[in-house]
């Protein structure tokens, strides 16, 4: 395990010992602990810019599980170190940030850390692995701890909508996604995501490459929240801000991105990839943007804002594939969109940061986020108003910020498609920067709005739940570094290019980097009267237009009924199918354990009959068996009796004593066959066993003063007969039908010299199957506590009868 | 159990189950540890454990056994499978399979010469685990009203 393994395993590992510092310090914030880590884990990873930088990677690997190629291998190169830098530093400024903002004595500090920690590995682990199945393991822990974020404040029921949405829409990219890895590892014999890169060939003229790419994608834009699956990030927003500042915005939605950016120099030789990534993308920025227009709340306007800004990446990556295929001038002009693309992903992580945290402080002081309630905050609250200017500036594409720069390169990527002559994109591909001008204009919009609606205009303090004031300064600290980092970048980009961006973008392409391509990142505020100068000038006048006019055109937000929007589309399909779900259940479900006992037996005895069939097994013979001793004949007739006598017998106890003698009959029967292990397990058994039938019995109703014998059910007595044949039909196989050499042999003679032990059924059980003694008792356990919670909610329900009633309704809608 | 509305005479059975309660209680245990060269081993010392606290249960009652031995049954099958996990878990540690068991002789004060091998831990988790299951099965359905 190298140090590089720790790194990433480094928040799980410290995440164990989070509740007991929560319950032994109450008089420190939790979160002081916490900050340590990502910390530590920053300054760990900022040492690898000198090695990415100069082209080189790391490589670290620890065997999982090599017989099915599967190991934990790190790889550290530009493109992974950016993510890794992006994930320590902005979970420092998030923790920092959260100290403030969650109250130590109120909230339960030591789950939410706990899942803050857990994320960061998986994150971490996302986009450091090598390895696509440690890296699915990984993913599905980011969407697993994203759940578990989102539904912190459990008691309010959107939060436990909204988890439920993002996990069921992510898990079920991540799935896909799964499918895919498969698809792949099938060509190629490697989970390897370099190897992958390497055979990118061999990929390209499999019959599923496309199957294979439509399922990873599947995965990254649930993920990344493309439409049309962004529907889940808005809930998304009910989970504390600090968390929908770190996840939901700077680091888990981006894992889509990477895995794009990733599987780039895999597909990208393929029209298909260009053209879905950017059109999706586009597509998503546009709907994203005009949809952010008419949200009222804050954080609602920031969600999406952000699953625009995801798609602008998006469709960055997507047109960034054009440049394997370009080959005009020296100078290739669709590497720009990858730089862009790249370059944007820092800058939205800086300028989303800072405006979540800042919204956080506008809920945290005045206890409301609604834009409507909100305003004339500037004179109050004027450092939190300074970040929110220069954030939303930065989002709308204006200078002198960095949002200002990579706007601009996307929208040049974006009017470049003019000059390519391949994959239709002269044609169709006009509607790309059409698209991109009509979403620019809404971002703008609903940039402006962000801090207008909440620090200018009218004041409206009474409305307000809490008397506003400016925010503590430790709360103010992680937006104002971002904000500065905002402004930094604008002013110096090129402090990036070489150490980061130029890393990364190299590492998306692969192929170009070996046939000697100069990745040239080279960011400047002024490159003329170019055409995207004139797009931003245009974006800006028309922007500002409908912004002033905004009163005539909100109206088309009301025309689409909510039963054809995407979100009722979704209701729809869960109350949907939790209904076909019941109704199909309520078919068998009878609720009498006899019917299950029938179903069991039934589908039992018909299986193997049928396999003794099919496979032509029915045969034996009765050579070679050893003579059956007079006191076998009495014991083997003492338990048919006993066993036939229950039958008979009118009241329980007699029954249960009954079925006493069978158990111990049989145990006496291990015990002349030498087996004293089973005998002596079989012993205990039946006695509590018993023990507990008596106590079941105990308390179940007398139905009837008088008790009847059971009445004789033909159906019954047929499955019995059934049961019974067929398992004397498998014994007498079992003894005639030996393909293979009985293992004992090996236990017999291995049980010294490998486990030191002389008892072979005690041995086998600890040592040579101990993992099917671990499973077992993890069964066991599940069982009990199974048990235990069934019977104990059942009480609970009867003193409470409306609590249970609820919750039927609930899980019937 | 619950207390019957007719008082039952049970002395007999109340005075014997005490003696013969230690007598399992200790039987299970040499079970439990002569399970490795000998039958016996964890789940078999474990159900004799259990069904000596039957014992207890049938002749006393759940309260009387609640008050005699306080112990938390999930806790002790949580506690069971943790410790069978982490026997299993230590081997990769040391860079060797999950569940590989290590052993070797040692000599002890009072015991002499005797062989330790990591799979009495792993039985002792399993012998927890049954324990636990045992009494918490029994112990809900028979305080359930």
């Amino acid at each position: 395990m190298s140090l590089l393994h720790l790194a990433i395993l480094l928040p799980l590992l410290a995440a164990p010992f989070i509740p007991f510092l929560f319950r032994g310090m109450k008089q420190i914030h939790t979160g002081w602990f916490v900050l340590i880590v990502p910390v530590v884990l920053v300054t760990y990873f900022a040492g690898f810019i000198p090695i990415t930088s100069a082209g080189d990677v790391v490589t670290e690997t620890i065997a999982w599980m090599p017989s099915l190629g599967i190991n934990f291998t790190a790889y550290v190169d530009g493109l992974s170190l950016l993510f890794a830098l992006l994930i320590t530093g902005i979970g420092a400024l998030v923790v920092l940030y959260s100290i403030y903002y969650l109250n130590k004595d109120k909230e339960s500090l030591g789950h939410f850390y706990v899942y803050l920690l857990m994320f960061m590995s998986a994150m971490l682990g996302v986009v450091l692995s090598d390895n696509m199945i440690v890296m699915y393991m990984f993913w599905e822990l980011t969407s697993i701890s994203s759940f578990l974020l989102i539904g912190y404040w459990y008691e309010k029921e959107r939060s436990r909508y909204g988890a439920q949405k993002s996990m069921l829409l992510t898990v079920f990219g991540g799935l896909s996604m799964l499918g895919g890895i498969v698809l792949l590892e099938s060509m190629i014999g490697s989970y390897s995501i370099r190897d992958m890169v390497t055979n990118s060939g061999v990929i390209a003229e499999s019959p599923f490459f496309l199957v294979a790419m439509v399922l990873i994608l599947l995965g990254a834009f649930t993920k990344s929240a493309q439409f049309p699956f962004h529907i889940w990030l808005p809930d998304a927003m009910e989970a504390p801000t600090p968390v929908s500042a770190y996840l939901h915005s700077a680091t888990m939605v981006k894992a889509g991105l990477y895995l794009v950016a990733r599987m780039s120099p895999v597909f990208q030789e393929s029209s298909v990839w260009l053209w879905t990534i950017a059109g999706v993308g586009m597509f998503t920025m546009f709907w994203g943007s005009f949809n952010a227009v008419k949200q009222t709340d804050l954080k609602g306007i920031l969600a999406f804002s952000t699953v625009s800004q995801l798609g602008l990446i998006m469709s960055l990556l997507g047109l960034g594939a054009a440049a394997l295929h370009y080959d005009g001038m020296d100078d290739n002009i669709f590497m720009v969109a990858t730089i862009a693309a790249i370059f944007h992903l820092i800058n939205h992580a800086t300028f989303k940061g800072s405006l979540f945290m800042m919204a956080g402080i506008v809920d945290h002081e005045t206890g409301t986020r609604d834009i409507r309630k909100l305003g004339g905050l500037m004179t109050v609250m004027p450092i939190t108003f300074t970040i929110a200017v220069i954030g939303s500036l930065s989002m709308a594409g204006l200078p002198p910020f960095n949002g200002f720069l990579s706007k601009e390169m996307f929208l040049k990527a974006t009017t470049k498609v003019f000059s390519a002559d391949f994959f239709a994109l002269d044609t169709i591909g006009i509607l790309l920067p059409v698209i991109a001008f009509v979403g620019s204009v809404f971002t703008f919009i609903y940039s402006i709005m962000l801090f207008t609606r909440t620090f200018m205009g009218k004041a409206k303090f009474d409305q307000l739940p809490k008397k506003p004031h400016e925010a503590p300064i430790g709360m103010l600290i992680s937006p104002a570094i971002l904000a500065l980092l905002v402004v930094g970048l604008g002013f110096f980009p090129n402090v990036l290019s070489n150490s980061l961006i130029k890393p990364a973008v190299e590492s998306i392409y692969p192929t170009l980097v070996a046939q000697g391509q100069e990745v040239d990142v080279h960011i400047y505020f002024w490159h003329g009267l170019t055409p995207e100068l004139f797009m931003t000038i245009g974006v800006v006048l028309l922007g500002s237009l409908l912004f002033w006019q905004m009163g005539k055109w909100m109206g088309i937000y009301n025309r689409i009924p909510h039963r054809l929007t995407l979100n009722g589309m979704y209701d729809g399909t869960l109350v949907w199918s939790n209904k076909a779900a019941y109704r199909f259940k309520d078919n068998y479900m009878t609720g009498f354990i006899r019917s299950y006992l029938i179903y069991i037996f039934v589908f039992l005895s018909g299986m193997m009959l049928f396999s003794i069939w099919w496979f032509d097994m029915y045969r034996f013979s009765f050579e070679n068996l050893a003579e059956i001793a007079p006191y076998e004949y009495v014991l083997g007739a003492v338990v048919m009796l006993a066993a036939l006598a229950i039958l008979f017998m009118r009241s329980r106890l007699p029954s249960i004593i009954l079925l006493g003698v069978v158990g111990y009959g049989v145990a006496l029967f291990f015990v002349f066959f030498g087996a004293p292990d089973l005998a002596l397990t079989q012993l205990v058994i039946e006695t509590v066993s018993v023990a507990l039938f008596l106590l079941v019995f105990y308390h179940m109703p007398d139905i009837s003063k008088k008790e009847v014998r059971m009445r004789f059910k033909v159906g019954n007595a047929i499955v019995a007969i059934l049961v019974g044949t067929t398992v004397m039909l498998l014994s007498f196989m079992a003894l005639t039908n030996k393909s293979l050499t009985s293992i004992s042999e090996y236990y017999k003679e291995n049980v010294y010299e490998l486990a030191a032990g002389k008892n072979m059924v005690n041995v086998v059980l600890v040592d040579f199957r101990g993992f099917d003694t671990l499973f077992e008792i993890v069964v066991l356990g599940i069982a009990a506590f199974g048990i235990y919670t069934m019977i104990k909610f059942r009480t609970t329900r009867r003193t409470k009868g409306e609590g249970a009633h609820e919750a039927k309704q609930q899980t019937r809608q | 159990m619950k207390q019957n509305s007719k008082r039952v005479n049970d002395v007999i059975l109340q005075t014997a189950a005490i003696i013969i309660f230690f007598i399992i209680v200790i039987f299970s245990i040499d079970l439990f540890f002569a399970g490795h060269y000998s039958p016996g081993g964890g789940f078999i010392g474990g159900l004799m454990t259990s069904a000596a606290l039957v014992l207890l249960l049938l002749a006393f009652d759940s309260k009387t056994l609640a008050n005699v031995l306080p112990i938390d049954y999930r806790l002790m099958t949580a506690s069971g499978l943790l410790i069978a996990l982490a026997t299993g878990l230590h081997s990769v540690f040391l860079g060797r399979p999950f569940l590989t068991h290590a052993y070797g002789k040692f000599d002890l004060p009072l015991l002499g010469e005797q062989t330790l091998h990591t799979a009495i831990a792993f039985d002792l988790g399993v012998y927890l685990v049954v324990i636990g299951i045992t009494l918490t099965i029994i112990q809900t359905i028979g305080e359930s009203e």
